[in-house]
């Protein structure tokens, strides 16, 4: 058996994503399209009145990199202010250029795993959907 | 002798293309084919001997292009038993052939509640267009569903058909399911009605003979670079009592007899749509693919390509959590072989496919409204061409055999 990209790290978030899952009464929610895979999330947010998101899920259906990305991104934003997100989600964009620092890999966590996408432009697209709703979400907050 | 799948063929035929390799398996021929060495040269050779601007030179060097240009467009029509070269109009592709039908024929001679009628197997080339003929010609577009083989019998087609139909346009192989539709049935059916058929060749004209007289289709669209030919070259092939009477698709250079400030006079078929520098280099590529493929034989072509598809068909339904779509006897399926793996995005797929350096295509195939009509989002597709090897599929099968579980299944 080759190895593959797909770790267990991933997988794991794949298969059972701890934040796929409804909210009640969110604060904020968008919908991401990435209309080559099909993948479709819908972003979910609740911020408290300081501004921090107090909790975060998303639903849809997508593959295995959208999915697994967006768990681990909810896994690192959650309990943070939106200025840090917003900073975290520029880091894993950047990462995925090719472009983010050892130092600032290391912030994202288990996000950081899919570092390698960078390398697999069919799929940047996947691993970057969650995310680019998080920024669309919280830029204008 | 019958022809037949035979191992000892698979190197002879795989030297003829240099970029297959025992590394890599191609199994996205649907998508397009590889270019045999003796396409490739005969592109270089062309460009190396013969380049100047067809039809319009006095020079002998432009006499020689444009007779390489004009001599694939007779290997073409011999190709397809057309009665006269003159009806083979030379494309970009099946997609710029289909358009020129729904922009010259469509646009025109279509009006208010006329009836487009397509499958909904086609590709989005056989779709877009004639929603948008629909559109702007107040036609209504309607569809016909296969049975539960996934077969258009041509009663469907017939409980269909209205004495409003116009135009009929369906493809001859479909490219998610490999199923055949019964043209000669339906260009009866078509003709009965009043109607013309407008058949999508793209995916039947490289794995089958196809004799437009035979079948008596007003149309057959098709792709160059679908049957080892380059990129960039298409076939549109229509009866000349019809190319007559529609007006041109694009306007430009060398499809005029003469031009006056206000008005012009078009050139006689086919020249009438062939505006602009023609596609010589890639046109002399098509006839060098087609004199490939009378080399190798239908007969071969088939032969091979169904045993890969039964092969495939016998490994891969062993396989736990895989499903094949479409008509359940391999034989039906002209090489295409589409399915899901429970659990795993096609995309993911594709990707571990290409970890084990197997070629597969995955999403919805151009094919949108046939994907929500099987009921699932994407799918996989696995593609043969006469040079794929029993090995390709074995390798195939074996790397979809453990796909779910390194996508963390059990």
């Amino acid at each position: 058996m080759s190895n593959t990209f797909y770790n267990e790290i991933i997988t794991e978030h794949n298969i059972r994503p701890y934040n796929k899952r409804e909210i009640k009464d969110p604060d904020i929610t968008l919908e991401g399209v990435n209309p080559s895979c099909g993948d479709d999330i819908i972003v979910n947010l609740k911020l408290d009145e300081n501004g921090n998101i107090s909790d975060g899920a998303f639903q849809g259906d997508g593959c295995a990199i959208s999915q697994a990305s967006a768990d681990m991104m909810m896994d690192l934003i959650i309990g943070r202010s939106s200025e840090d997100a917003l900073r975290l989600a520029d880091i894993f964009l950047r990462m995925i250029q090719g472009e983010a620092s050892e130092e600032e890999i290391e912030e994202l966590e288990e996000a950081g795993v899919l570092r390698d996408i960078s390398h697999m432009p069919s799929r940047v697209k996947c691993a970057v959907l969650g995310w680019h709703t998080v920024q669309e979400m919280l830029k204008d907050f | 002798m019958k022809a037949t799948y035979n191992r000892d063929d698979d190197k002879k035929i795989r030297q003829d293309f240099p970029i297959l390799t025992d590394d890599v398996a191609y199994l996205d021929n649907a998508a397009t084919t590889q270019k045999p060495i003796q396409v490739l040269d005969s592109m270089a050779d062309y460009y190396s001997t013969s380049n100047s601007n067809p039809l319009r030179g006095l020079y002998k060097l432009s006499v020689d292009a444009t007779c390489a240009y004009e001599d694939s467009r007779k290997a073409v029509a011999g190709f397809i038993n057309a009665q006269d070269a003159s009806s083979v109009i030379f494309t970009r592709n099946a997609s710029e052939s289909l358009n020129l039908i729904a922009y010259s024929y469509g646009m025109n001679f279509l009006s208010e509640g006329d009836e487009i009628l397509i499958s909904i197997m086609e590709h989005h080339s056989n779709l877009l267009p004639w929603q948008q003929v629909a559109a702007r010609a107040g036609a209504v577009l309607k569809y016909v569903e296969p049975n539960e083989d996934f077969i258009i019998t041509p009663e469907l087609l017939k409980q269909n058909i209205t004495d409003r139909t116009k135009i009929v346009a369906i493809t001859h192989v479909s490219n998610v399911l490999g199923v055949e539709n019964d043209i000669r049935s339906f260009a009866k059916i078509a003709h009965d009605a009043g109607a013309l058929l407008a058949v999508d060749g793209a995916q039947s004209v490289p794995h089958i003979p196809v004799d437009v007289q035979d079948l008596d289709c007003d149309f057959l669209s098709f792709s160059g670079h679908k049957m080892y030919a380059p990129m960039g070259i298409g076939v549109l092939y229509g009866k000349t009592e019809l190319l007559d009477k529609m007006p041109p698709f694009l306007y430009g250079g060398e499809m005029i007899e003469s031009v006056t400030r206000y008005d012009a006079k078009y050139a006689p078929l086919p020249h009438k749509f062939e505006a602009g520098t023609v596609n010589a280099g890639g046109a002399v590529g098509l006839h060098a693919a087609i004199d490939y493929i009378k080399g190798v034989g239908f007969d071969l072509i088939r032969a091979r390509e169904d045993h890969l598809t039964e092969l495939a068909f016998e490994l891969l339904s062993q396989i736990p959590g895989i499903k094949i779509l479409g008509n359940k006897d391999p034989l039906m399926h002209h090489g295409i072989i589409t399915f899901t793996v429970d659990g795993v995005h096609p995309h993911d797929v594709a990707t571990v496919m290409d970890t084990d350096n197997i070629c597969v295509r995955a999403g919805h195939h151009c094919a949108q409204p046939l994907m929500k009509y099987l009921g699932v989002f994407s799918t996989t597709r696995a593609s043969m061409a006469f040079y794929n090897t029993e090995e390709e599929v074995r390798k195939l099968a074996d790397a979809l055999s453990v796909i779910r579980r390194k996508m963390g299944y059990e």
